[in-house]
């Protein structure tokens, strides 16, 4: 039994692994993805007939690769090889197949496909936008719809992004050690960015964007399977799981934001919240510290507490203490002030926002940190100044409607004697 | 006699389903399961977590790897369903266990879904 959504499922996950063995074998990416097609096209035919291959990624490459390399020869006036005799009959070549591709290749293949589209002269849009494409496979249309613009103009970012990593010559050789690693932490951030192109927002769009989250956990799940032991993808990993199950529980009904502390918890999706600490238990084993897998703690933290009052913040001050110390930025120091104004009150937690006033002048979520908190030192005028900077700088209606409602009760208790 | 179902599939093509097919694959299989509930015959049955939530203690050399058991010469002989807090509590359990039965391997797998179903009737009937 061969059904079509069998297929499509099957197809959609050896793309990876297929088109980067392609790229390995042909060094040019249009041809790696034309062969892919082609390979696809021949499995819709090929596989209700004589029943799916065991490994579809294997079918694929080994497809793609002879039907490429016999486009080659004919646009060469060459004389044809026989080789589509052997196409038709591959159910007893694929065992050979399967084992003739190493693991170890298929490992640096995935990786180097990604790693290209991280290239640091991209904008990270086009990076994202790049990488959904090439290694997820979207449709210029799903893409488009996702970053809320016109299918031409995605298809003119993907050209251009295309046009420029292809001058940039990627090594094709085995990476040492200290560039799988490299690679690996590139390809880590690309994938973070996606996951929060589709994590930050409104709910309008939520939807669409939700799939972006979807696809930077599948792509990380990817790169798990072909480097378990990497802690800090683990973490990234443990991350993106954590903070995703709560994505049910973050917009009430008319599309307003709704902050961690208001959240309906029985909403959170249980599911992906022990996939997420299962993972984090794994990368804390190695020992070996990271941002991401700071940042996993924390997230997990919020995921193990029963209530927002049971949230363990002095552990999580502490968590966010270490993560400023490996990677210092004001927006952390914020974070870590919210976890400071609720382990030990909101003085000490205004002190140490203060001096990221200069720095974060811009941001809104400090306005609206810095208000509540003078909110709650009581001292209503700074507040209220503050409130009204965090409007002026809201991203959305959702977040500029929660400071409001401050400001309201602000108004309400200024009327009340 | 008791029979255990060992499910073998595409982990990357099941991982890529659709939310829509996962349901559909779902609703079908609870049909099932629940004829088989009806008859008093279903047993627990469980989801496990992808293979990269698995860890493999080697029990001689008490190696511990990421991923799952990957060697092809020994044969899966039994399982365990076992609460626990915390991957380092599993893997004490798992040393526990490997020490009054030494050779081979556990894979430590979390569960996804646990359908706690009892038989109507015990084992040997």
């Amino acid at each position: 039994m061969t059904d079509i959504a069998w297929m499509g499922a099957a197809l959609a996950a050896s793309r990876p692994q297929a088109v980067s063995a392609l790229l390995r074998y042909f060094r040019d990416l249009d041809t790696a993805e034309e062969a892919y097609q082609e390979a696809c096209l021949k499995a819709l035919t090929a596989w209700p007939k004589n029943g799916p291959p065991r490994d579809p990624a294997a079918w694929l490459i080994f497809v793609g690769r002879n039907v490429a390399i016999d486009a080659k020869r004919r646009s060469a006036k060459q004389q044809q090889l026989p080789e589509e005799d052997r196409l038709s009959d591959l159910s007893d070549a694929e065992a050979n197949i399967a084992e003739a591709i190493d693991a170890g290749d298929y490992r640096d293949d995935v990786l180097r496909l990604l790693f290209i589209c991280c290239h640091p002269d991209l904008p990270a849009t086009q990076q994202i936008a790049l990488a959904l494409r090439i290694v997820s496979g979207l449709s210029l249309a799903q893409i488009a719809r996702a970053f809320l613009v016109s299918e031409a103009a995605m298809e003119q970012r993907i050209t251009r992004a295309k046009r420029r990593i292809g001058k940039a010559g990627v090594g094709f050789t085995t990476p040492s050690p200290i560039e799988r690693s490299q690679r690996l932490a590139a390809v880590a951030a690309m994938l973070y960015l996606l996951f929060n192109e589709g994590y930050s927002v409104n709910s309008d769009d939520a939807i669409a964007r939700a799939a972006l989250c979807d696809e930077a956990i599948r792509l990380a799940r990817l790169l798990l399977g072909l480097f378990p032991s990497e802690p800090e993808i683990l973490g990234l990993a443990a991350l993106m799981l954590l903070q995703h199950a709560r994505s049910a529980a973050r917009f009430d009904a008319q599309g307003q934001i709704i902050l961690l502390e208001d959240q309906n918890r029985a909403l959170w999706d249980r599911e992906r919240i022990d996939e997420g600490l299962a993972l984090l238990d794994k990368a804390l084993r190695h020992k070996s510290r990271g941002p991401y897998q700071i940042q996993a703690a924390i997230a997990a933290l919020h995921g193990r507490a029963a209530s927002f009052a049971d949230t363990d913040w002095t552990q999580i001050e502490l968590l966010y203490a270490l993560l400023e110390q490996l990677q210092p930025s004001p927006v952390v120091t914020l974070n870590r002030a919210v976890a400071v104004s609720k382990a030990q009150g909101a003085a000490p937690a205004l002190l140490l926002i203060e001096p990221l006033a200069q720095r974060l002048d811009g941001y809104f979520y400090f306005h609206g940190m810095r208000g509540a908190l003078l909110l709650e030192l009581g001292c209503k005028a700074e507040a209220r100044e503050a409130f009204h900077r965090a409007i002026a700088l809201a991203n959305s209606p959702g977040e500029a409607a929660h400071i409001r409602a401050q400001l309201d009760q602000l108004q309400q208790n200024a009327h009340t004697p | 006699m008791l029979y255990a179902f060992l499910c073998y599939n595409n982990e990357a093509a099941v991982m890529s389903w659709s939310k829509q097919h996962e349901e559909t694959v779902m609703a079908r299989l609870g049909l099932v399961h629940e004829k088989l509930r009806q008859r008093g015959k279903l047993g627990p049955s469980l989801r496990l977590m992808a293979t990269t939530a698995a860890t493999t203690l080697v029990k001689e050399k008490d190696l511990v790897l990421d991923g799952p058991y990957a060697e092809t010469k020994e044969a899966l002989l039994g399982f365990y369903v076992i609460a626990c807090d915390d991957l380092e509590e599993a893997l004490s359990i798992a040393r526990e266990l490997g020490q009054a039965n030494p050779g081979g391997a556990y894979e430590i797998r979390p569960v996804r879904l646990f359908n706690n179903d009892q038989l109507a009737q015990g084992p040997g009937n």
